[in-house]
């Protein structure tokens, strides 16, 4: 186990890289503290398996460093640094018994033969393959073989972290989340740094202590999921995390009010609007949880005419026509509009947030 | 009740047609010559398993039948393993693989007879480039009079003209493994040797088993290159199946005999097929049933 630090990492797969375009992992710094329980969070493309590899060994950074509790292992290749990975696609030995692939990075390793079998089965009872293990891996159903590819990850007992990627997609839903509870487990019952890749927001924020999101190759926030939930920092965070995204309303600033087009205007909170006034412009935020919906004007509260609203058992959601812009709003009732058919979505000064450039700056 | 559309039928009257030209006439009309002595063009007589019973009595039969098994399992000992190596060895992308791709593959576009007289001047030790190396090395060597040198002669021309194939499918074979598998070797700690054992070998057992069932058939058939390099000699070292059944029934004419024997050949290269089909099916899968 070992805390991971990435100093001023960058991957770039095209040489002489110059627009933060032409990198597939753009200039971060970052620490991974020794045993957390990480989720990597994004959409396809975003460079979190570009990451999972540098940080494993299999792809040397274009530039930057990567230490393993202080010690520069830029250079290693992965069977020298001490690292577990799992990945989207169950990779198993065919040839060899359940045993035998779980055995096996303990073997290339010289472990002593009853010290594998101590440890395997110990591997093997957590993830519930005990009774599997004379079998012959190739002819198991592909949740097992992934449980496999699993048990080779988390077999070594000294390694600095373990990286999955994806490892979840081939998997039934439901048993997804029992395999998922199992890494939780685990995780408490062997202290492993994990690091979970995924561009599945449920299964990031159930599994991971520290959530960090990334775009277009790069972070964009870390945190826990409340964090994440109520105070994103990046609007990618905002629409990405959450179902339905955060509600975005580009607005102008001015006169310490935000007036968005055609719907009205809203009180800027006291404190944080230097910038905000200095760029007069900015995109206001707010999650569909958050906003209420009022029968009648108050003075933070906009003017909307209901569009569609539909009862998903737990809660309303409904579709607001707000100016030129469409919102979305989970609520306890179903909304009733007035003989016009408005209704006044109030906007909760604490939960508005306001970016400018994609970032949060009030 | 329910009524059936018997014009279905007709949809598979081509295929029919075509098998039964190709592949079952022709094949019932070697039945036909195996029963019967043939006297003239309207003279036969039926003699039920005579032939048969003559041809498996025939000691130069057994020897040839020796000579060919042999030759076939020396073809499969060689071409196997070095295909294999020389697929690993062979670049997997880039200009460089497209180029080792058609330098390997140009063997495979000579025909067999071309083949054969490429060698028999090769190794020729007067003119030939190898038969005068090997002679100015101190080896005697002369496939025209001695039979081990013949009959090598054959073997290196057809792991030569064939390995190639091999590579092909293995090579093909290499490029299907998934990126994961050599990652999470590393990552395992996996030797050379082990990522070899447990990774590509393993994937490699399908493109494998058709190519031994492939150069299996092909050799075990082999005609051309002993014809043209020695006629079968010296005295009758390169006589395989294929010149034993061409003496018997073009150069003696006796249809009877060699339509038994052919059909006896067809029936030898069945049974190692289906033996050789059946060991690697089950290889390495830990089915011992």
């Amino acid at each position: 186990m070992a805390r991971i630090d990435l100093l001023d990492l960058a991957h770039a797969y095209r040489p002489n890289p110059v627009a933060p375009s032409d990198f597939a992992l753009r200039p971060m710094t970052m620490r991974w503290e020794d045993g957390g329980a990480y989720a990597l969070l994004g959409p396809s493309g975003c460079g979190k398996t570009t990451l999972l590899n540098i940080i494993s060994g299999l792809v040397r950074p274009s530039h930057g460093r990567v230490l393993f509790d202080g010690r520069d292992v830029t250079e290693l290749p992965p069977e020298a640094r001490n690292i577990a990975q799992v990945f989207q696609f169950p990779v198993i030995y065919d040839t060899m018994t359940v045993f035998d692939n779980l055995a096996f990075p303990l073997r290339n390793r010289g472990w002593k033969e009853d010290a594998i079998r101590k440890r395997v089965e110990q591997v093997a009872a957590m993830l519930e393959l005990s009774s599997d293990l004379k079998r012959r891996a190739s002819g198991l159903a592909v949740d097992a073989k992934q449980k496999i590819s699993l048990g080779r990850g988390l077999v070594r007992p000294d390694v600095a972290a373990v990286l999955f990627d994806e490892p979840l997609t081939v998997i039934d839903p439901h048993l997804k989340w029992l395999l998922r509870r199992k890494l939780k487990e685990i995780h408490h019952e062997l202290k492993l740094s994990l690091i979970y890749v995924t561009h599945d927001q449920v299964e990031a924020l159930t599994f991971a202590d520290q959530v960090v999101v990334m775009t277009q190759g790069e972070v964009v926030q870390t945190g826990s999921a409340q964090a994440l939930f109520e105070e994103p920092a990046h609007t990618f965070v905002g629409y990405f995390i959450g179902n339905p995204g955060m509600n975005l309303l580009p607005c102008a600033i001015a006169d310490g009010v935000a007036r968005i087009d055609g719907a009205g205007q809203l009180p800027l909170p006291p404190g944080a609007a230097a910038a905000l006034v200095a760029a007069g412009r900015a995109t206001l935020g707010i999650r569909p949880e958050y906003l209420e919906c009022l029968a009648a004007p108050q003075p933070d509260a906009l003017a909307a005419t209901l569009q569609g609203a539909r009862d998903l058992g737990t809660h309303t959601l409904a579709e607001f026509r707000l100016g030129a812009h469409t919102v979305a709003a989970k609520l306890g009732a179903a909304p009733t509009p007035d003989a016009d058919g408005r209704v006044w979505l109030r906007f909760p000064p604490q939960r508005t947030l306001y970016y400018l450039d994609d970032k949060r700056v009030a | 009740m329910k009524t059936y559309n018997n014009r279905a039928w007709f949809l598979i009257l081509p295929v029919l047609l075509t098998v039964a030209f190709s592949a079952i006439l022709p094949l019932m009309t070697i039945v036909n010559y195996s029963v019967q002595d043939i006297l003239g063009p309207t003279q036969k007589v039926f003699v039920g398993t005579e032939w048969f019973k003559d041809v498996m009595r025939d000691p130069e039969l057994h020897e040839a039948l020796l000579r060919q098994l042999l030759f076939s399992l020396s073809v499969l000992a060689i071409q196997i393993p070095l295909g294999i190596l020389i697929a690993l060895a062979m670049p997997a992308s880039g200009w460089k693989a497209s180029l080792s791709l058609v330098l390997i593959a140009l063997p495979l576009l000579i025909p067999w007879n071309v083949v054969g007289t490429i060698w028999q001047i090769f190794g020729r030790g007067d003119i030939g480039l190898l038969g005068y190396a090997i002679n100015r090395a101190g080896i005697d060597y002369n496939y025209t009079g001695d039979s081990l040198d013949a009959w090598t002669t054959v073997l290196a021309m057809d792991v030569w003209h064939w390995t190639p194939l091999v590579v092909l499918l293995c090579y093909a074979g290499l490029r299907a493994i998934p990126d994961a598998y050599y990652q999470a070797a590393k990552i395992d700690g996996a030797s050379r040797w082990a990522v070899f054992r447990f990774i590509q070998l393993p994937k490699l057992r399908n493109v494998l088993m058709i190519a031994v069932l492939l150069r299996f058939m092909d050799s075990f058939m082999i005609y051309t290159e002993p014809f043209v390099l020695t006629g079968g000699g010296p005295g009758n070292a390169t006589t395989f199946l294929s010149q034993y059944l061409t003496q018997k029934a073009v150069g003696q004419f006796d249809l009877g005999p060699a339509a038994a024997f052919s059909l006896i050949y067809f029936f030898i290269i069945l049974l190692f097929c289906f033996i050789l089909y059946n060991w690697m099916q089950r290889l390495g899968t830990g089915d011992k049933s």
